[in-house]
């Protein structure tokens, strides 16, 4: 089974799915575990893995910080592999994807690159740094290994562009909520929900939306709009502030109302 | 081959939000490009404004005491700002103002660009973010002063190695942010396609002045043409004068630092440190480990501090169209000595580079042969980094004095 097809089954229990990210190495493998542990349990859908660059020009401050945090403690990029095929393992209900930036992809190899990670069952990869224009032989590659390839759709894409962007991708499409980089929260208004509608009508792919998505209100506001709600930054500054016994509670409200 | 590609290196790897602003930018570049009066317009506005066109000065004292080549060097120091970075931000304005944009930000290592964008600014009216590295913000106080006097916000980048590099992901986030009243005037021939080739195309006045002016005084090509690699926007600036010309040979000097055979230097294509890679929106030599994560940096110049190489030159010094050398930080203070002595002028640390290599060489040619020095910027404006190189007594004695005068 694919990715978009685990989703899709998955959504016929559920009204949305779960997709939350970690730094990994940051602040520690360690720490990683506990806390995938706790979002594991709690029935997250997806979880991306990010591996460290020293250039992670997307992000905001905070998944920045971890990142440089993570490569001075000295974390590599074969050491991600291992901790990655180690949770893969444990964690046989999650669905594990690789975030980076495209030069550690480069540097390690595309073609390797996408083996190695299919090898440790891995589901696919998020690269926001390779367009499309830029990917064919990624592209190529992840379908041949059935790795999803996860596109970018974003409030500046026009409806002719995100079809076209749509028609590359796999697995599902990662909307970008606003412009900007990671960690700003999103005002969930009449606008966003224009834009997903727009969304929708450009591609049949499961709808992830992600960048500033941090507590319940947000995930109801995504129901029925879109598939999967993408929890970034939020969790990474939970641990920081309370530590990991905290995500368990947090990722268990998020799924469900608050009264 | 694919657009924005030199040979192997370049194209566009930019965030999806930025596709349409990307699409836009290559519209109004490409009008720009096929209109004659656009260019007309850049030149006139150059002369009346920054002096162009910059003299070629024979460097007759300094060609006697070498003994060989004629020595001609290129005046950017003579640039409105003291370098050649005018030429690209004049032109990056001319084309925001079309394109209706109402702000500009942009990255600077030195200062020397971030000054120049400050100025275009002001000129143009535009409102003005300037990104910094903290660690350049300290070395570079006097341009933070102008910068700050011309209007400008300067914002010191607190990220990463706190340079060059930092301050270009910095400038990234703030055009993802705000991509809709601003323009990114990014510094020089790097970047994502079509800045490479833009930045490229505003400088190449500074090539085909210095071939007019080279056949005027020396009647004939130059044998050599010598320019310093940072980014390499002077360096493409005046090579593209003598590209055509296969027997002129091109040479690109690089930051040695500390020397090729330690770990602080900032030359790409000279070196074991430098390979193949795509970051910050390009595909080029970056210094970087073996997992892809960007090293440190260093060179007495911070305008040559920098991790990446313009594609077009990694294209040419990969077809072996241009050699490329490197200068290190001790070379290039000797060099700079004999040039202020010599010849009454003070180049940039950086561009004292390029004397580097054109001292070593000059002496093994023939006094019927010529080369051309691009003299990129000036130093005097560096003052207080070319002191601090020095170290110079009397100018610490002074600052120590005027220190003592603030505080009280």
């Amino acid at each position: 089974m694919n990715l978009q097809e685990d989703l899709q089954n998955r959504l016929k229990q559920k009204p949305i799915l779960l997709m939350t990210h970690l730094v990994l190495g940051y602040p520690s493998f360690a720490t990683n575990r506990e806390v995938i542990a706790q979002m594991a349990e709690n029935g997250v859908d997806c979880i991306e893995l990010q591996i460290p660059f020293s250039e992670p020009m997307a992000d905001g401050p905070v998944i920045l910080k971890a990142n440089q945090q993570a490569l001075a403690s000295g974390i590599r990029v074969q050491d991600c592999f291992e901790f990655a095929a180690e949770m893969v393992k444990e964690f046989p209900a999650v669905n594990f994807l690789f975030m980076t930036y495209y030069n550690i992809v480069y540097r390690y190899g595309l073609e390797d690159f996408i083996r190695d990670a299919a090898a440790v069952g891995m589901k696919g990869f998020i690269v926001p740094d390779l367009p499309p224009e830029e990917g064919e032989e990624y592209l190529r590659l992840s379908a041949v290994s059935n790795m999803a390839a996860i596109m970018f759709f974003t409030p500046t894409s026009t409806d002719e562009r995100m079809k076209e962007v749509a028609a590359q991708g796999s697995g599902f499409i990662y909307c970008v909520a606003r412009r900007g980089v990671t960690g700003e929260h999103t005002e969930m208004d009449a606008g966003l929900s224009r834009y997903l509608t727009r969304c929708r009508q450009a591609t049949d792919l499961p709808l992830a939306v992600g960048f500033g998505i941090g507590n319940r209100k947000d995930v109801a506001m995504l129901e029925g709009k879109a598939d999967m709600a993408v929890i970034g930054t939020a969790t990474i500054k939970l641990v920081d502030r309370e530590g990991t016994e905290s995500v368990g509670n947090f990722i268990r409200n998020l799924q469900q109302l608050e009264e | 081959m694919k657009k924005g590609y030199f040979g192997q290196w370049g194209g566009a790897f930019i965030p999806e939000v930025l596709y349409q602003t990307f699409t836009d930018l290559n519209v109004a570049y490409e009008q720009a490009r096929a209109d004659k009066d656009f260019w007309q317009e850049y030149v006139d506005l150059m002369e009346n404004y920054s002096c162009r066109p910059t003299p070629l000065t024979f460097a007759e004292n300094l060609s006697n005491r070498l003994g060989g080549a004629r020595i001609y060097i290129k005046r950017e120091d003579l640039n409105h700002t003291g370098a050649h970075k005018a030429n690209n931000v004049m032109g990056q304005g001319l084309l925001v103002k079309r394109m209706g944009k109402k702000r500009v930000i942009a990255e600077t290592g030195a200062g020397q660009h971030g000054v120049a964008t400050a100025t275009m600014a002001a000129r143009f009216g535009f409102d003005c973010t300037i990104y910094m590295g903290e660690e350049d913000v300290a070395r570079q106080r006097p341009n933070v002063f102008w910068m700050e006097k011309l209007g400008a916000t300067v914002v010191p980048v607190t990220d990463g190695s706190k340079t060059l590099k930092d301050a270009i992901n910095e400038a990234f986030r703030d055009w993802v942010t705000r991509m809709d009243d601003t323009h990114y005037v990014l510094g020089t021939v790097c970047g994502p396609h079509p800045f490479p080739e833009m930045v490229a195309w505003f400088q190449s006045i500074i090539g085909i002045e210095a071939r007019k002016q080279i056949v005027a005084q020396h009647g004939q090509m130059p044998d050599r043409v010598y320019a310093c690699v940072g980014g390499g926007s002077n360096a493409m600036g005046i090579f593209q004068g003598f590209l055509d010309e296969a027997e002129v040979e091109l040479v690109g000097v690089e930051a040695g630092g500390k020397g090729l055979e330690t770990t602080e230097h900032a030359s790409r294509m000279v070196g074991d440190r430098a390979a193949p890679g795509i970051a910050q929106g390009y595909k080029t030599m970056f210094l970087q480990d073996d997992d892809g994560q960007m090293l440190d940096t260093h060179s007495i110049a911070a305008g040559l501090d920098y991790v990446g190489v313009s594609p077009i030159l990694a294209d040419l010094g990969e077809t072996g169209r241009v050699r490329f050398e490197a200068a290190t930080d001790k070379e290039v203070l000797e060099a700079l000595t004999l040039t202020m002595r010599t010849e009454g002028i003070i180049p940039a640390l950086e561009s004292s580079h390029a004397f580097v290599q054109a001292i070593k060489e000059a002496p093994k040619m023939r006094p019927d042969q010529a080369i051309i020095i691009n003299m990129s910027g000036r130093g005097d404006k560096d003052i207080f980094t070319i002191a601090h190189a020095f170290d110079d007594p009397s100018w610490k004695e002074f600052i120590i004095d005027r220190a003592k005068q603030y505080a009280e």
